[in-house]
């Protein structure tokens, strides 16, 4: 469990992060999600004790990490931005390394063993970290996290240099390990923090502008419900029906193609239009073609709360 | 410090600085041993102690130059910040691996110290002497070494700075001669690293030099400890 208590970090006048707060519980996956520059490392190189803070505290597991900091360390395992690689040993002679420096007590042949295969470098296990490419690298960097089995995990940009099927993988690893660890991940992807994390953080320019699950992130920008609509016909006669149903309150057109408009009708939150919508259509002889709410993505979500103003063209949240 | 320790002798063997650093000091003192010793037919070592002396000024900034800087450059010192062990215990595991691989290299001046014997009987006190006082010049430059290492992530300025300081630290006496003040004389041939390490090469054991060696090693490392404390502040 990971507690985050005004935390600020100010290097002279530039506060590279602000005041931030948040919480953890065990068994939770936080997505930390920013653009870059956004405090996200800086963040987590003060949880992780590598960077002290300005003012406020991060308690690993009840541990102040400036007050106690050896035993805070022993609980945590980091992978920074920048795998810590020593490029001229081994995976074996790295990993061996590492369970020294944190002075674990598993069983060390079984657990780096264990280790390995969660990770899948089993086969690159005898070979020197410099002749790995980049997507073994960052694995090595993932499973040097690993390695003692630490309660809260923090993981830098964990996907960043893999490949598809790479990615997939570690995010079924991280998903896996979310189930018995605290894992906070960071990342400028939204589609990862979407697909792996039960909570999510939006930070920009060092401050937390949003802190909530992606659902709720999504209802508490949208306000009004949003509905994205195909209909063929006249965009006159259409717009006055659709305007004359109660509650809606904008119906726009967004699109054109072959005498099939793209619609877009907002209308006062809570209140469904769709069967009024359906049987004015067919009142009127317009069909409708395609109808879908315009849930905003998390991209929209983003742009939105970093930028502080609605993106251009908002798309289906399901296309 | 274990941990930091292993790994930090196996990469001066990894690298080929270790085995630099180890040919080159055997190769000069076997060089001084030969000119100064056996050609001389003199089984006074203490030519060879004195100018020893000059190679380190050269050959310790090789040893000490990547202890830190590379550290901190490929950012390997993330894992070693963020681990469970203190910034007392990285600085220490790193000197003690420095000063391992330099006591390999003083380990020669027994062999020729034995080889000496085999023709005259030695002053093996004064041999001794010699010995302890030339680890313990080494290590306190070690020291230095990895404070200025410390202080840079690129290798060579870390083993330019630590040339210049070493040198410096050496000549604190001739610097001291240059100024008017007596006082500030004094105080430069007192701090004086080449003064020190004479006293052994005289053959004269004097605690105050060996305490003056130690307390050096102290303050560099304390002030290594110091700088990666305060980067962590800044």
């Amino acid at each position: 469990m990971i507690e985050v208590q005004n935390l600020s970090k100010h290097y002279g006048d530039k506060a590279a992060v602000n005041n931030i707060s948040f919480t953890a519980n065990d068994g939770e996956i936080l997505g930390f999600l920013g653009p870059n520059g956004a405090g996200k490392s800086t963040t987590m190189n003060m949880l992780t004790g590598y960077i002290s803070s300005t003012s406020g505290k991060a308690l690993i597991n009840g541990i102040d990490i400036l007050e106690d900091p050896i035993k805070a360390k022993k609980n945590i395992g980091y992978l920074p931005e920048l795998p810590p690689l020593y490029m001229d040993m081994t995976v074996k002679e790295y990993l061996n390394f590492i369970y020294d420096l944190k002075k674990c007590k598993l069983p060390r042949v079984s657990h780096l063993k264990d280790i390995c295969g969660l990770v899948k470098i089993d086969h690159v296990y005898n070979r020197v970290i410099r002749n790995l490419s980049k997507g073994y690298r960052q694995r090595v960097g993932v499973a040097q996290a690993l390695v003692g089995n630490p309660p809260v995990l923090i993981l830098d940009e964990p996907t960043v240099g893999l490949d598809p099927k790479q990615i997939i993988e570690i995010r079924t690893l991280i998903k896996k390990l979310g189930k018995n660890h605290t894992v906070i991940l960071s990342s400028h992807i939204l589609s990862e923090v979407q697909a792996v994390c039960d909570k999510i953080i939006v930070i920009n320019e060092g401050r937390i502008v949003a802190d909530d699950t992606e659902t709720n992130l999504s209802d508490k920008l949208i306000g009004s419900h949003i509905l994205t609509a195909k209909i063929e016909g006249e965009y006159e006669s259409v717009a006055k029906k659709v305007l004359a149903i109660e509650g809606v309150e904008v119906c726009r057109q967004v699109n054109e193609n072959e005498g099939v408009i793209e619609y877009r009708i907002e209308t006062e939150e809570g209140r469904d239009i769709r069967r009024e919508l359906f049987n004015a259509m067919a009142e009127n002889g317009t069909p409708i073609l395609e109808l879908r709410s315009a849930e905003l993505s998390l991209e929209d979500i983003f742009l939105r709360l970093t930028i502080g103003e609605a993106p251009a063209a908002i798309n289906g949240g399901e296309e | 410090m274990g941990a930091i320790f292993r790994r930090e002798v196996q990469s001066y063997f990894i690298s080929p600085i270790g085995y630099i650093f180890l040919a080159a000091f055997y190769a000069f003192s076997a060089f001084f041993f030969a000119t100064s010793s056996l050609a001389q037919g003199s089984t006074k070592m203490n030519t060879m102690f004195s100018q020893l002396m000059i190679i380190l000024v050269v050959l310790i900034p090789i040893l000490t130059m990547r202890t830190m800087s590379e550290d901190k450059k490929s950012k390997t010192d993330q894992c070693l910040l963020t681990a469970p062990v203190s910034l007392g215990g990285i600085v220490a595991g790193k000197f003690l691996a420095a000063l391992l691989v330099y006591t390999c290299a003083v380990a020669i001046t027994v062999v020729y110290a034995v080889i000496l014997s085999a023709y005259a009987e030695m002053d093996w006190l004064v041999i001794i002497g010699n010995i302890v006082g030339l680890e313990l010049f080494g290590a306190s430059f070690i020291a230095v070494g990895i404070f200025c290492s410390s202080l840079t992530e690129n290798q060579v300025v870390a083993a330019v700075i630590s040339f210049i300081s070493i040198l410096a630290l050496n000549m604190l006496s001739l610097i001291g001669n240059l100024v008017p003040w007596n006082w500030l004389e004094t105080v430069c041939t007192k701090l004086s690293f080449y003064e020190r390490y004479s006293g052994f090469t005289y053959g004269l054991f004097d605690l105050s030099n060996v305490l003056f060696f130690i307390s050096a090693i102290v303050v560099f490392l304390f002030l290594t400890v110091r700088v990666l404390e305060k980067r962590r502040w800044s």
